[in-house]
């Protein structure tokens, strides 16, 4: 019988992501690449908002894996704090700056989306806000991952920081709806773009959606086994002194 | 547990600097922004509850880093660590301690500070019962961030940016309380909302500051 917990140990981990990483990889610059194109050439322009709207492709995959990357490193987290797998805190190291990249594209394809749409490249807007606080968040977990030299020390303190930071995350979150609702009656601007959409613009989105989720998960996995690589020359490096 | 709070009481006022350089910086900041700003009493009374309340908030961080950083650099931390009452006890206190040298004088000295901003006359009742309110938040959450960062050497900058996006609730809602406050309106949910901050924080936070203490002490 065969559980997932096998995969905590870093020899399976590594053998098994061998093989599954350049598939994975492969299958991400597939969907991403055909998402893409299909949004951006082959559908028609928006009779609204004309050919702008094509940046939900890249826009709206990147919101979603920048909160879906966060998610995945609570629950890293919370594995190495409850079981202690190695395996499980060098990936929620390795989603971190994944998570940063994700956050910016969202922030930046946002602006440049919102520049024609509403006249202006930001407005404290609640959605637009909670994802600047987002982005705060994961520098200040980046940064206490850089601080620290021992990894375990690293790990545990980092880890503590992801639990406590997704409260604050979460509560921050509701406050700038609140805040915003509360001083400025109610934002006029909406950014779901998901809900009014014809067929011909959810496809290719999908298609984009399905290949920035297999990308994440590619970098992470990719990032995760140079961390365990880079460890085991530690490790190599430390015996060599010692003998 | 009284003679901690004692102890670090004294030490906070005798060693110099710590006491009053938070409550020094709350003045300072207060004159600095009208002189940026400019003087219409209308702008600065619109602005005044969020600079008041950004203020508290910068100046509560500047102390933070002191909350751990002598105690462990001499060694008493491992002794309070290992001491018959509990680490959450111990980091509790340490919460306390800073609040009665830099929330609660912050507290006090606000409404002196809204005169110079031209607060509406109804605003300082909220004032003083926003900062109140929501200043131990900010000392829980400081001190979990502190915990955080004992065992680092230059942990101060990393500190703030810690710290500061976990202040953002906070910082809203105190700020609401006194915007709402001042033009008249009800306050009920902006100050249920902080109040649930500060004591959720104030029960849960300890655990979480005291893991991270064991961990750092490793």
């Amino acid at each position: 019988m065969t559980s997932l917990w096998e995969y905590a140990n870093p020899r399976k981990f590594m053998a098994t992501t061998g093989w599954l990483l350049p598939l994975i990889s492969m299958l991400a610059a597939v969907c991403v690449t055909v998402g893409l194109i299909w949004g951006f050439f082959f559908t028609p322009d928006d009779f609204r908002q004309g050919s702008t709207v094509k940046i939900v492709f890249i826009h709206v995959p990147a919101a979603m894996m920048a909160i879906n990357a966060w998610v995945m490193m609570l629950i890293a987290s919370l594995i190495w704090l409850i079981r202690r797998h190695h395996v499980s805190a060098l990936a929620a190291k390795a989603a971190a700056p994944v998570g940063v990249v994700m956050t910016l594209i969202a922030l930046f394809t946002g602006a440049i989306w919102g520049q024609p749409m509403w006249g202006t490249w930001w407005a404290w807007d609640p959605r637009l806000t909670s994802f600047l606080i987002l982005f705060l968040f994961y520098l200040g977990y980046v940064a206490m991952w850089a601080a620290i030299d021992d990894p375990d020390t690293g790990a545990d303190l980092t880890a503590v920081l992801c639990l406590v930071g997704s409260v604050f995350a979460v509560l921050s979150r509701y406050a700038a709806i609140f805040w915003n609702q509360g001083l400025h009656q109610g934002a006029s601007l909406s950014v779901a773009p998901g809900e009014r959409m014809d067929m011909t613009y959810k496809l290719p989105l999908y298609v984009s959606m399905l290949g920035f989720g297999l990308l994440f998960l590619a970098l992470v996995l990719a990032g995760t086994r140079t961390e365990i690589r880079a460890r085991r020359m530690k490790a190599l490096i430390a015996r060599e002194r010692m003998v | 547990m009284i003679a901690l709070l004692a102890r670090d009481l004294t030490l906070a006022i005798r060693a110099g600097g710590g006491f009053g350089l938070g409550l020094a910086f709350f003045l300072i900041l207060a004159v600095l922004v009208p002189l940026g700003v400019g003087p219409e009493g209308e702008i600065l009374a619109r602005i005044a509850p969020g600079i008041l309340w950004v203020g508290a908030l910068l100046a509560c961080l500047l102390s933070l880093d002191r909350i751990f950083a002598l105690d462990f650099e001499d060694g008493s931390l491992d002794l309070l660590a290992t001491a018959p009452i509990p680490l959450e006890g111990v980091v509790s206190i340490k919460a306390l301690a800073h609040w009665l040298t830099t929330g609660l004088p912050l507290t006090l000295a606000a409404p002196v500070l809204g005169v110079l901003f031209s607060l509406p006359a109804t605003g300082y009742l909220w004032l003083v019962v926003s900062l109140t309110l929501g200043t131990p938040a900010l000392s829980v959450i400081g001190t979990f961030g502190a915990a955080l960062t004992v065992g680092l050497k230059r942990g101060g900058l990393l500190l703030s940016l810690l710290v500061l996006p976990m202040y953002i609730p906070t910082l809203v809602f105190g700020a609401e309380v006194v915007a709402r406050g001042a033009a008249g309106l009800s306050v009920t949910t902006p100050l249920v909302l902080l109040a649930g901050i500060t004591f959720g924080a104030a029960a849960l936070l300890p655990f979480a500051s005291a893991m991270v203490i064991r961990i750092n002490l490793r």
